[in-house]
């Protein structure tokens, strides 16, 4: 007994880290916590668990189209949610889509995130006129929604790709446009972090003894300016899911060969007036329920990280 | 020039420092509003110089330009005018190169901000040696157990963060990390002001042991006088950037020549004076950005005259010390 109370393992240490208990005492962190993993599990396992392949053209037969989702009459088990007018599986397709918002959610984050810091870094460090240029480029793009910055760079990188590496480089391209629109908050936050820790006596004993700029900002600032970036990554990977399914409702996203959540809405749009409901109204539930969950999570790791609401 | 005084040569010197900082508003508004620039003298033509082993304390009030000296000593900031001498050599060439900048190092003030929060201590403490190359591998670790061990830690609380430590232990984690570089001259900039005062006498002794065994050599800034008699041999009085008096501190302590240092040593609570009346020190420190004409403590001063207000006091011998003030000078006060 003593030696585990002397020495409680990693995993001890992280189930009674101020976080881990934060998580268990609440109700709206336990449900979303849970969404959000239905939701990874559905999307990265979607190999293994969707019960057809949407993508295998010769499993798809039109004598199953239209199929209505289950309790309704002549619904099939075999297609609980119901299947679209190729008679593809509803629930396998949202599957797939699932996976593929979420790959453009989290390396379009990633771009943001990295971009956002870096130049955060360099204005809260540097100031000046490097500070005023940075800043003032944030400033206008953010007077612009995100939205519509990340149409203008999706039309420009398109125009400029030749015609054939167009659908090839759409994934890539889409989450370039979506990471470029969401950088200046992140730069923001760093740097308005940066200019409090720059002063700070402990930057200041590393300058003393001579390590560089580029070493103070990535080994002494960066991880102090980290938390509240996290948080703020939390919320916006929700909004850069909305946004690429956005720009695929537009038809301005993913071609419907690699549909995301946004591209199945638009196409079972088309049939909503004929009555065909499911083939929109499921991936819209799951896209809503699955933003609200990443939400929620973030807003629960704002209050849980933020020492004054302790 | 002969060997001789090459070893006596002082191991910092500033001759007639002066440091301007900028702080009028940003350029366009201050251009709408028609403002001038706004320029805060923090340093006026300050000298000083710092012999091999001794300490050089500076006392004043807060805003009287101390800390701005102590971050000038170590190249933080470059002096507007005038130069600084790190061992002969000018202040930000002696920067650039390695060898040299090993040899200063800084301990600072506030000892929950010194600290990089999100490090380990070991890590914190072994910085500068892995900064400089003093040390790798498992040597690294050991020189950091010496080094928590010579501050009064033990070399297991390398593995804690900062804030695990009380005021008085950080500081001295502090001062671990300034001996880590194995420097000869350390700026010390109000090492004890945050502390409980049974902690600093701690690390006034710790450091003044420090002082003895590796033939340290001291920058000290203080405000508090009691400290300042404690740790130095020479003492130097700053007002509003400039300084008043200095010399051996005993000779300050014991016979005071400036109005200014009267008033403050008078302030200095003891029990002999119990009961007795004092002479305050009246009136507010003027703003450094607008400082009074001539003498810049003259709107203070129970000894000013006409001369004062116009004439700035040239620093001139009296007896011991070297003294700023008309009064002293011209032998009236």
């Amino acid at each position: 007994m003593s030696g585990a109370t002397a020495s409680p393992g990693r995993l001890a240490r992280a189930w009674d880290s101020d976080i881990a208990w934060s998580f268990r005492h609440s109700p709206v962190a336990l449900v979303s916590g849970f969404a959000v993993l239905v939701c990874f599990v559905g999307a990265f396992g979607c190999g293994f668990l969707a019960p057809h392949d949407p993508f295998n053209l010769a499993s798809l037969s039109l004598s199953n189209s239209f199929l209505p989702p289950v309790p309704l009459k002549g619904s099939s088990w075999s297609f609980v949610f119901g299947t679209d007018d190729q008679g593809r599986d509803v629930l396998s397709a949202i599957m797939y889509g699932t996976r593929i918002s979420l790959i453009v959610g989290f390396a379009a984050i990633a771009m943001a995130l990295s971009l956002g810091i870096a130049l955060g870094l360099l204005a809260g460090y540097f100031g000046g006129v490097t500070d005023a240029v940075l800043m003032r480029a944030a400033d206008v793009q953010l007077s612009f929604p995100s939205l519509l910055i990340a149409l203008l760079v999706d039309g420009i990188v398109r125009a400029l790709l030749p015609r054939g590496a167009q659908n090839a480089l759409e994934l890539y391209v889409l989450i370039f446009a979506i990471g470029i629109a969401r950088w200046p908050q992140f730069a923001r936050t760093v740097r308005g972090s940066t200019l409090v820790e720059r002063g700070r006596e402990y930057v200041m004993a590393a300058r003393v003894i001579g390590i560089g700029p580029v070493r103070i900002m990535a080994s002494h600032i960066l991880p102090n300016v980290l938390g509240p970036v996290l948080v703020l990554a939390t919320i916006n990977l929700g909004l850069a899911i909305l946004d690429e399914a956005t720009l695929s409702f537009l038809g301005l996203g993913l071609p419907p060969t690699q549909p995301s959540l946004g591209t199945l809405i638009s196409n079972g749009n088309n049939f909503l007036y004929s009555g065909d409901w499911w083939i929109t109204v499921f991936p819209g539930i799951v896209l809503a329920g699955m933003v609200l969950a990443i939400n929620l999570l973030g807003d629960w790791l704002r209050d849980a990280l933020n020492p004054r609401l302790r | 020039m002969s060997d001789a005084m090459a070893a006596d040569r002082p191991v910092l010197e500033a001759e007639h420092v002066t440091r301007v900082f900028d702080v009028s508003r940003p350029m366009l508004a201050r251009l709408m509003a028609g403002e001038k620039k706004r320029m805060l003298r923090a340093v006026d033509d300050a000298s000083f110089a710092i012999r091999r082993g001794t300490t050089l304390s500076l006392v004043g009030e807060s805003g009287c330009g101390k800390s701005t000296v102590a971050r000038m000593a170590v190249g933080l900031y470059a002096p507007s005018a005038g130069a600084m001498r790190f061992e002969g050599c000018e202040l930000s060439a002696a920067r650039r190169d390695a060898a040299l900048r090993r040899r200063m190092n800084m301990i600072f003030q506030d000892p929950y901000a010194s600290l990089n929060p999100r490090w380990r201590v070991r890590d914190i403490v072994a910085e500068p040696i892995r900064a400089f190359r003093l040390a790798r591998g498992a040597a690294v670790s050991e020189r950091v157990a010496e080094l928590l061990v010579q501050v009064g830690l033990s070399a297991a609380d390398g593995q804690k963060y900062p804030h695990e430590f009380s005021g008085g232990q950080r500081q001295r984690v502090s001062i671990a990390r300034a001996l880590a570089s194995e420097p000869e001259f350390l700026v010390c900039d109000e090492p004890t002001s945050a502390l409980d005062v049974s902690v600093q006498a701690q690390i006034l002794n710790l450091m003044k042991g420090l002082q003895e065994r590796l033939g340290l050599t001291y920058l000290f800034i203080s405000h508090n006088l009691a400290v300042v008699r404690h740790m130095s041999e020479r003492l130097g009085v700053m007002y509003l950037g400039r300084i008043v008096e200095m010399g051996k501190a005993e000779a300050i302590f014991s016979k005071p020549q400036h109005p200014y240092t009267r008033l403050l040593l008078e302030a200095i609570p003891d029990l002999e004076m119990v009961g007795r009346a004092r002479t305050p020190v009246g009136g507010e420190v003027p703003s450094p950005i607008a400082p009074p004409p001539g003498c810049a403590f003259h709107p203070r001063c129970p000894l000013a005259r006409e001369k004062c207000r116009s004439v700035r006091p040239e620093t001139a011998r009296a007896g011991e010390v070297e003294v700023a003030c008309h009064a002293v000078a011209e032998g009236w006060g």
